[in-house]
């Protein structure tokens, strides 16, 4: 099975192709052929899972040090060198073309990074097929919908199990197009279609410098191929500033896929796509593939922002300024959606700047972990929308859900708890992790960071679940619970969030995800951390009191019923919501300041510098140059040049009009033309060859 | 055999051609002629093939057949609308992109 792990993105194309071509004919719309495939996808994922865990069980059974010292001989490994009970990755490409030295495969690779995220998209995915025929029952492009949906799963895996960074790259440009595609899938409304078209645009924006990253990687390394990128970086040889350079722009690229700090404005805009799009593209899978990136050439990045030895690098500042600005927008949201858009953004993050902090597997254990519990919010968000306020996210419509919809209200709470990283959900396992390793390497200002975003992270989900299931109902419909097509899902993905952080709980000396990621042929040293049981203790504590503080004011401020509360009273306040509201202005920076302020400000500022400034050493040299100009004036000009100019002008015309007698529409005058022309030239050659 | 036979037989084939393309105002009739011209040059492409001993000319000529069949398919699709258009075959009504 390893063998076939091309197999993956083959079977949802297809399945792409069938339902886009029959399947309005089929009796469900086209549904069932897209259950089928990423059904079967998920059970093929799994059974690779379970031979690459025999494999490096296996592997590591014959020297329990080869395994303790994974990552540490690696520049042998990637030289080829079988280690000790190193795993190597089962790489499979046949070569697409040839080009003097550029060689360029295509193929499909198989290491522990591949394999989750081969789980992640194919659980999450199919979730979302099943979810959706409820969800989208009576949709007027059901059948585009799911084909559209085989086509994303498509695209991600193309981009997953991709050996090389150019094929990376036509995987990565593909799911933004599908991305694209679901943003506007009701394009009937022009928000919509703007949505869509600003996803599309932002993130292109990244991927220029996603383009140029690659390509200084292939002049660094003389490969597209990860594997040898990766080696070259890790070589003693390697260029410190070249891959500087390329850590920079492949940045860009992450930035604008993952929607880091600044050009995140996408991702809130993209939930106007249907919810089920949101979970699966704009929550689990389609935005981690920045982090996945990062992930995948690791080694580029390490060198280049030199993670091992620096305490502050570009990735680590971006991910945390991204946690701050993400969680400190998603407390003035109305919109349900909107609150989890800004905590996707914020938990990213996190991602990011565990990579920053050289915490590799920690930053890929919260991606497995948020996978689960996002989607489920999300799912949990489209549950309410589709059964009780018809098609709304506004929170001011919600409230009082708790008992109407039991199964929404559990899912939503278990998915929330381990969005906080309260003990023992997933969220706890993962976040800790990366606050651990933050803690342990010369990382410390991240550690405070990091603390700050749980506290905010507690908070505002607090208040999205308290607006949400507490209180009154405020809508105007009858909620009831979704059918079993949309429970089901939560209630998996709940199990999910609730147990995944389970594989990796160090302090029980369980370390079953590291064991089975790590193994990826070609990282630095890491650093695994050992548990830290003050930090542990001190971040759930804190969100906790996030959470009681933030439960305390709201239920206290519905019994007062001064439901205007703080920002009415206290002007600083209100300035600051004011402040959040706006998105910290960012939106009005791109598409008011940058774009206006060439139009207005920066004209008006030239105008007037060319009025003052430049205007008085002109009049002054005008008014000599004027008796100059008024003798050129007659001799040069409207002797010499008019004269030149008007006979030039009546000539072109005069040959224009006879030319236009030769244009006489009529075929066969042409024919006689071209006949007559070729019998000139070939009189013309016969007379120079013979001459 | 001389090859003289055959490029004598081939111009006179081309100029007969030539001379119906320029010539006739049926569109049909002009679209025949070019088929000619066409056959024309496969005379001589064959002709000096066998001459050299080489099947590169042969090969050629091969192509010229299967483009000029795609040819007169797209030929007369084109020939049927103008007549759709103007109600008659003739050539030298169609002047509508006069300069």
């Amino acid at each position: 099975m390893l063998d076939l792990v091309w197999l993956f993105p083959v079977i949802p194309a297809v399945s792409f192709l069938i339902i886009l071509f029959f399947g309005k004919r089929l009796p469900k719309k086209g549904a069932e052929v897209g259950i089928l495939a990423v059904g079967a996808l998920f059970l093929m994922a799994c059974v690779v899972a379970a031979q690459w865990i025999d494999r490096v069980e296996n592997a590591g059974h014959g020297s329990e040090k080869g395994l303790a010292a994974l990552g540490h001989s690696v520049v042998a490994a990637a030289e080829g060198h079988e280690g000790g009970g190193e795993v190597q990755p089962i790489v499979h490409g046949f070569t697409w073309w040839q080009n003097g030295n550029a060689k360029f495969v295509v193929g499909a690779r198989v290491d522990g990074l591949v394999v989750m995220m081969l789980l992640v998209v194919t659980i999450i995915s199919l979730l979302v097929h099943i979810y959706s025929t409820a969800y989208m029952h009576d949709d007027r492009r059901y059948t585009y919908y799911y084909a559209a949906l085989s086509l994303f799963t498509a695209s991600m895996l193309l981009l997953v199990v991709s050996a090389n960074l150019l094929q990376l790259l036509v995987g990565w440009e593909l799911v933004g197009v599908c991305s694209f595609m679901l943003i506007g899938h009701w394009w009937e409304e022009q928000a919509n279609s703007n949505a869509a078209l600003k996803a599309f645009l932002t993130t292109r924006t990244g991927d220029v410098g996603l383009m140029i990253g690659v390509i200084i990687c292939f002049f660094a390394a003389n490969s597209f191929d990860i594997a040898k990128v990766n080696a070259y970086a890790l070589s003693p040889g390697a260029d410190h500033s070249l891959m500087m350079w390329a850590s920079i722009a492949l940045m860009f690229g992450i930035m604008g896929k993952s929607g880091q700090f600044f050009l995140h404005t996408w991702l809130p805009d993209a939930m106007a796509g249907p919810t089920p799009v949101s979970a699966l593209i704009h929550a689990a899978t389609m935005v981690v593939a920045g982090v996945y990136l990062g992930a995948r050439v690791y080694p580029v990045f390490f060198n280049g922002f030199s993670i091992g030895t620096s305490t502050v690098n570009m990735m680590a500042i971006v991910g945390g300024v991204t946690i701050l600005i993400g969680a400190a927008l998603a407390f003035v949201q109305q919109d349900i959606k909107k609150v989890l858009a800004y905590s996707t953004i914020s938990q990213l993050g996190y991602m990011v700047m565990a990579l920053g902090v050289g915490a590799w597997s920690a930053a890929l254990f919260h991606l497995f972990t948020h996978a689960f519990f996002k989607a489920c919010l999300f799912l949990g968000a489209g549950s309410i929308s589709h059964s009780a306020t018809h098609h709304s996210f506004d929170m001011r419509e919600m409230g009082g859900l708790r008992k109407k919809m039991p199964i929404t209200f559990w899912t939503f709470m278990i998915a929330t708890l381990a969005l906080a990283g309260i003990f023992p959900f997933a969220g706890f396992w993962s976040k800790d992790e990366i606050l651990a390793t933050a803690g342990q390497g010369r990382y410390d200002i991240f550690v405070v960071v990091g603390l700050v975003g749980a506290v905010m992270t507690a908070a505002y989900m607090t208040r999205c679940v308290y607006l949400t299931f507490f209180g009154k109902y405020r809508g105007h419909h009858h909620p009831h619970e979704s059918s079993p097509a949309i429970t089901v899902p939560l209630i998996i993905l709940a199990v999910l969030s609730l147990l995944a952080g389970l594989l990796q709980a160090v302090p029980f000396n369980i370390k079953k995800f590291e064991t089975w990621l790590e193994p990826v042929g070609g990282l630095p040293n890491l650093v695994h951390p050992t548990f830290d049981y003050r930090l542990a203790t001190i971040s759930v504590a804190l969100a906790s009191m996030a959470i009681g503080a933030m439960s305390f004011f709201l239920f206290r401020r519905e019994e007062s019923g001064a439901f205007q509360g703080l920002t009415e009273r206290s002007k600083l306040a209100g300035a600051g919501y004011r402040f959040l509201e706006k998105k910290y202005y960012l939106d009005d920076l791109y598409e008011g300041v940058i774009v206006s302020a060439v139009k207005g400000p920066i004209a008006r500022a030239s105008y007037w510098f060319n009025q003052t400034v430049i205007d008085g050493v002109v009049n002054g040299a005008g008014r000599g140059a004027t008796r100059l100009g008024r003798w050129t004036y007659d001799v040069f000009d409207q002797e010499l040049v008019d004269g030149a100019v008007n006979d030039i002008g009546r000539e072109t015309a005069m040959a224009g009009g006879g030319m236009t007698k030769l244009q006489s529409g009529r075929l066969q005058r042409y024919a006689l033309l071209l006949l007559a022309s070729v019998g000139v030239i070939g009189l013309a050659i016969y007379i120079v060859n013979i001459a | 055999m001389p090859i003289n036979y055959f490029l004598i037989l081939s111009a006179f084939l081309f100029c007969t051609g030539a001379y119906g393309v320029l010539a006739r105002r049926n569109s049909v009739l002009v679209l025949m002629s070019i088929e000619l011209m066409l056959n024309a040059v496969n005379l001589n492409l064959v002709a000096f093939s066998t001459q050299v001993h080489n099947v590169s000319g042969q090969i050629f000529a091969l192509f010229v057949i299967t483009i000029a069949a795609a040819e007169v398919g797209i030929g007369l699709a084109i020939v049927l609308l103008i007549f759709r258009n103007l109600r008659s075959p003739d050539l030298d009504q169609v002047e509508q992109l006069k300069g």
